[in-house]
């Protein structure tokens, strides 16, 4: 039994274990920095494998609830669309248009992406693996996706075109107006957990009670912000139903219209990138981060099941895509400003009040009517407000 | 020359660079990126002093920092759109033109 | 030494460049060159808001003004107003005071006293404790900016009609 225990443990910290053993054949003074070489590229290789085979998931996802096949000639199953889509976007000739701002056409593809990798320094992925434990870990990730809309401004500015900054103005204004419901829903989570570590959050809720997980998930009011989190960082990521920034069918392309072949490669990789890294601090701050949702699979080693929930995440992200439809630009502000943050404010005030009721059956009862009761008199009272007016009609005298 | 002096001469210089913009620029939304220049440096300072000289409340200069960022992102907010109400008066934020106060 | 290069490159050019827009990017550098310098000093938590509010947040509010104020054009020449060498002169000279009077100053303390704690939980203490008044006094300011950012900012031509 213990030997048994003692090799899942191992297996746990397979990577810790094996990092250690390569370092310690370099001299002393190396080894911090070849450390962190070390887990960055291991976080590169392994996101990058994972953006991968999402494109490849995303399009059979996609395809199967539109009735129709995904790629399926590359490879069994289509599994080598991905290598395909490479090979193709390296190879494409890159057009800049003459008109553009050089400089800025080249540096926004590469702000965007490095402002997505570097998300990742914070999500601790295993027990004991996490790239840097900052004690102000979530506001260095907030910070961080801030950068991202910098380069969407940059991206769509730089192109001297009309559908871009039309793009590009609505992209940032969309983002702007999500950041403020996805810091708050998650500040409930900092209140709770009295840290603004990832590691010390993750560690809070990798305990049990019977076999139920101590989850900030499993909470009313961890609920509803893991709820309006995922909302916001849907928008976050301008991904349908809020991607009219890039909506395929009305303006083009959206901010990244005048990129081509590699460029466009690296928008896409940043988006994916981006959507995981936020994906992931909704794991960390919500679902529990690497620990096992019953106590009796604590066996499992613990990146395995950040990887699970992960690829849950992502398969909701398309699920979602595939069945809603895409939201209008007043319909999104409206959404972010009227429902969003009334909803994460009261968010706040049930946690609060959670924490000074004493545990029972009470808190649970309240925190839940505070919680639910807002969510329907406001959704309710939000859409009997619009007006219907009568259609009428200009015609050009 | 110890490390606080010369991070006391970085943000003197970068407030002197802000202060050369903040005068001479002739487009408003550029005077007031120099005025936000100059609170950076200053709050550059706070920090240095925090780190650096004697600190019998060790949180004094953070926290005057963080106000400071508070202050400044409002003033900034609050500026832009004195300058936008008044491109849409004047047409023009050259500096240089905005000067009768009849209209 | 190389950041504190960058960063007064950046602001040089943030003062210097002809395009309104490249103006604001190049600040964004140096406010980004800025945080870093905090988190050398051991202040993360002011660093990550460094980055969060400043280039997250003033940064694309000068664009978006830029923008709308239709300034993202090259300006014609001279980039800047007639007396431009009186304000540059200005700048040197309180350039000048102010580096005399850092380099002549003997520090207090010759030693470097040991880095002091700022967890975020002892800021969190303190903003709660004894810095309560003004944090309360920064909401407040900080409603009414908005309030009066969007009232002054807004489009009056709806209510001439």
């Amino acid at each position: 039994m213990t030997h048994m225990a003692l090799l899942m443990s191992q297996l746990d910290q397979i990577f810790v274990l094996t990092s250690h053993w390569l370092l310690s054949y370099l001299p002393a003074a190396l080894q911090p920095l070849c450390s962190a070489i070390l887990s960055v590229a291991a976080i590169i290789i392994a996101f990058a494998t994972l953006f991968a085979l999402t494109t490849w998931l995303e399009r059979k996802g996609l395809g199967r609830m539109q009735n129709r096949y995904g790629p399926n000639r590359v490879g069994p199953c289509g599994l080598f669309q991905p290598i395909a889509d490479g090979v193709k976007s390296l190879t494409k000739e890159d057009i800049v248009p003459i008109t553009a701002d050089h400089a800025v056409h080249y540096m926004a593809p590469v702000l965007l992406v490095a402002a997505s990798f570097l998300g990742y320094a914070v999500l601790p992925i295993g027990r004991n693996m996490v790239l840097v434990d900052l004690n102000a870990g979530v506001l260095f990730f907030f910070a961080v996706g801030s950068l991202m809309e910098l380069a969407v401004f940059m991206a769509g500015w730089s192109s001297r075109s009309k559908y871009s900054l039309l793009g590009a103005m609505r992209a940032i204004a969309q983002m702007i107006s999500y950041e403020v419901p996805l810091v708050l829903a998650s500040i409930v989570v900092l209140m709770q957990a009295g840290s603004l570590s990832t590691v010390a959050i993750v560690n809070m809720q990798a305990s049990y009670s019977g076999i139920w997980p101590h989850w900030f998930l499993f909470t009313p009011w961890g609920f509803a912000g893991f709820v309006l989190f995922m909302i916001a960082a849907t928008a976050e990521a301008n991904r349908s139903p809020f991607d009219l920034p890039e909506g395929e069918s009305e303006i083009i392309a959206g901010y990244y219209t005048e990129y081509s072949g590699f460029k466009f490669a690296l928008f896409f990789l940043g988006e994916y990138i981006g959507m995981f890294a936020t994906s992931g601090m909704a794991i960390t701050l919500f679902l529990g981060g690497w620990s096992a949702p019953f106590s009796f699979l604590t066996w499992v080693p613990s990146y395995l099941w950040f990887f699970a929930k992960l690829l849950t995440l992502i398969a909701i992200f398309i699920w979602i895509r595939g069945t809603l439809p895409r939201l209008r630009m007043d319909q999104l502000m409206n959404l972010a400003w009227q429902f969003m943050l009334p909803m994460t404010l009261l968010n706040l005030l049930t946690a609060g009040v959670w924490h000074f009721i004493p545990a029972g059956l009470t808190r649970w009862f309240v925190c839940s009517t505070m919680v639910v009761v807002p969510f329907i008199l406001l959704s309710r009272g939000l859409r009997h407000r619009k007006k219907f007016q009568v259609r009428t009609y200009r015609y050009s005298q | 020359m110890s490390s606080l002096q010369s991070y006391l001469l970085l943000s003197s210089l970068l407030f002197s660079i802000g202060l050369a913009g903040a005068l001479t620029r002739r487009n408003a939304i550029l005077v007031l990126i120099g005025i936000e220049l100059m609170l950076n440096a200053a709050n550059l300072n706070f920090i240095a002093f925090w780190r650096y000289g004697p600190n019998p409340e060790a949180l004094t200069g953070i926290m005057f920092t963080i106000f400071s960022i508070s202050i400044a992102a409002a003033e900034a907010a609050v500026g832009l759109s004195i300058i936008l109400a008044a491109y849409r008066h004047c047409r023009t934020t050259n500096l240089d033109e905005m000067n009768s106060l009849k209209g | 030494m190389v950041l504190a290069v960058l960063t007064v490159a950046g602001t040089v050019a943030a003062m210097g460049l002809r395009n309104a827009v490249h103006c604001v990017l190049a600040l964004t550098l140096g406010f980004a060159g800025i945080a870093m310098f905090y988190l050398q000093l051991g202040a993360q938590f002011v660093g990550f808001t460094q980055i969060l509010v400043y280039v997250g947040a003033v940064a694309i509010l000068a664009v978006f003004a830029i923008m709308m104020t239709h300034n993202d054009k090259p300006m014609a020449p001279p980039a800047s107003s007639s007396p431009w060498i009186l304000g540059g002169v200005a700048a040197a000279a309180v350039f000048a005071v102010l580096a005399w009077a850092i380099v002549s100053s003997t520090p207090s303390t010759s030693c470097q006293p040991p880095q002091p704690g700022a967890t975020v939980q002892q800021i969190g203490d303190a903003l709660m404790h004894r810095f309560v008044l003004p944090l309360e006094i920064m909401g407040l300011l900080l409603t009414a900016a908005l309030i009066g950012a969007v009232v002054i900012a807004m489009d009056r031509r709806e209510e001439m009609k």
